[in-house]
């Protein structure tokens, strides 16, 4: 985006594991980083997420950027968007829809992190992949 | 981990995940909303049947971060006072529906008896002259931050020699620091005239040394205890100034440590009888750290207690009250 645009946008994490709704349906969860580059206030924060599935994450992630600052404007991007929302949640900006059956897992991996751009589909009991698209 | 009673409890992983979990936690203090909603709906309790200003209030702090409803009961003004027996309170405490209880008592073992008696997670505020665990983790997290910013290494207490001075006897807190900082790699060294040192010492996971002036060029932090007043039936010792003689961090004392090595103490502090004003106020002094640290690792260990599923066993038939 900086090679494009030519502006630097600074970008942050946001852990929400205190905010999820299913932190009593098993053992206590490890709490990752939580760290912002500058205050949200009045700023328009994009959330990006690498698969919106239920959309429950997207609703602890609301939670948790409420209670760091008022931005003017939230909005969300995701490299997949697989389906089977459970709270009334979209995406602003989607990478690919990706059709998926309930019990199969979308698994994404990243250069920059995993060393290869991938996004595959899983089900459970499988042993090897269905790649679904690469690069 | 279910209840937090004693140092013992904790594993290297288990503390290294407390700390970690605390040094995320230590942010929110700079955030415009001070709360996290992880345990809202749990209920804590802190039970103290001692005066107790900093540990009462900090885990206070960090239940309400945490948004747990917290209750303060403590001895005075109670039925305690009215006589009713520890194991009556504690089973009334519990019957109103309790998630954890943190109990502060004068004696040794309690909170280990009041897992006996109810379901929810019980954690050791101190209990006597036995142990305080979360004194000795925030302490050892203090000295976890000192350490990686002064000389990062990758595990944090290798190699790290570090010197807990004074009443051992009678500290809870000495107890807990030996068995936590042994249990992250660093080699302690207790020191005491040898009137202050416990029965079964032997089996303590610690050096032991009479000699202050002998330990303190060769450690990376010292901890001081507090003389403890209160508990001294007196003869310990012939008079306090003797103490600081031999036993006190002095300013004279302050130029042989070396450079950069970390000065600790739990509090409350006797100025001018264990530490020395020159020594509570120095640059590497990291007393008010440790009280900053308080309130970010209680809420790392009430999370870990109860941040996840319930494992509470289902209720069992009790013999009636009263």
């Amino acid at each position: 985006m900086a090679e494009v645009e030519r502006v630097s946008i600074p970008t942050g994490a946001l852990d929400v594991t205190m905010y999820r709704d299913d932190l009593r349906r098993q053992p206590t969860r490890p709490v990752g980083h939580t760290r912002l580059p500058t205050a949200v206030d009045d700023a328009v924060v994009v959330l990006v997420d690498d698969v919106l599935f239920s959309g429950r994450t997207v609703r602890a992630a609301l939670d948790a950027l409420g209670d760091l600052g008022r931005p003017r404007a939230v909005r969300l991007a995701v490299l997949i968007d697989r389906g089977h929302r459970e709270l009334p949640i979209r995406a602003d900006h989607v990478g690919k829809n990706l059709p998926t059956a309930a019990d199969e897992r979308v698994r994404v991996r990243l250069e920059e992190v995993d060393g290869v751009n991938e996004v595959t589909i899983v089900r459970d009991g499988q042993s090897s992949p269905e790649t679904a698209e690469h690069g | 981990m279910r209840h937090l009673l004693s140092a013992a409890d904790l594993e290297l992983a288990s503390a290294t995940e407390i700390f970690d979990v605390a040094e995320e936690m230590s942010l929110l203090q700079g955030r415009p909303v001070k709360k996290l909603p992880a345990l809202r709906g749990r209920t804590v309790v802190n039970l103290f049947f001692e005066d107790s200003t900093r540990t009462r209030s900090s885990f206070e702090i960090a239940g309400k971060w945490l948004s747990a409803d917290v209750i303060n009961v403590s001895a005075k003004g109670s039925s305690m006072s009215k006589g009713e027996s520890l194991r009556d309170t504690v089973l009334t405490v519990a019957a109103m529906g309790v998630d954890a209880l943190v109990i502060r008592h004068h004696a040794s073992g309690a909170p280990r008896q009041v897992t006996q008696w109810i379901d929810a997670h019980v954690l050791n505020a101190g209990d006597g002259t036995h142990e305080h665990p979360t004194q000795a983790l925030l302490d050892a997290f203090t000295l976890r931050r000192h350490f990686r910013q002064t000389a990062p290494t990758l595990r944090d207490f290798e190699g790290k020699t570090i010197a807990i001075v004074g009443d051992i006897t009678h500290s809870r807190v000495a107890r807990s620091n030996v068995l936590l900082l042994n249990t992250l790699g660093a080699d302690v060294i207790m020191v005491a005239p040898p009137t202050l040192w416990p029965s079964g010492v032997d089996s303590w996971p610690a050096r032991f040394c009479t000699d202050l002036d002998e330990v303190l060029p060769i450690v990376d932090a010292v901890m001081m205890l507090r003389v403890q007043r209160e508990r001294m039936s007196g003869g310990y010792f012939p008079t306090a100034r003797e103490y600081t003689i031999g036993y006190g961090l002095t300013s004279q004392r302050l130029e042989m440590l070396k450079v950069g090595a970390a000065i600790c103490h739990p509090g409350p502090m006797n100025r001018g009888l264990e530490i020395s004003a020159e020594a509570a106020d120095a640059a590497n002094s990291l007393i008010l750290e440790q009280v900053a640290a308080g309130v970010a690792v209680r809420m790392s260990v009430l999370y870990s207690l109860l941040g996840g599923a319930d494992d509470t066993p289902p209720p069992t038939a009790r013999e009636p009250l009263g």
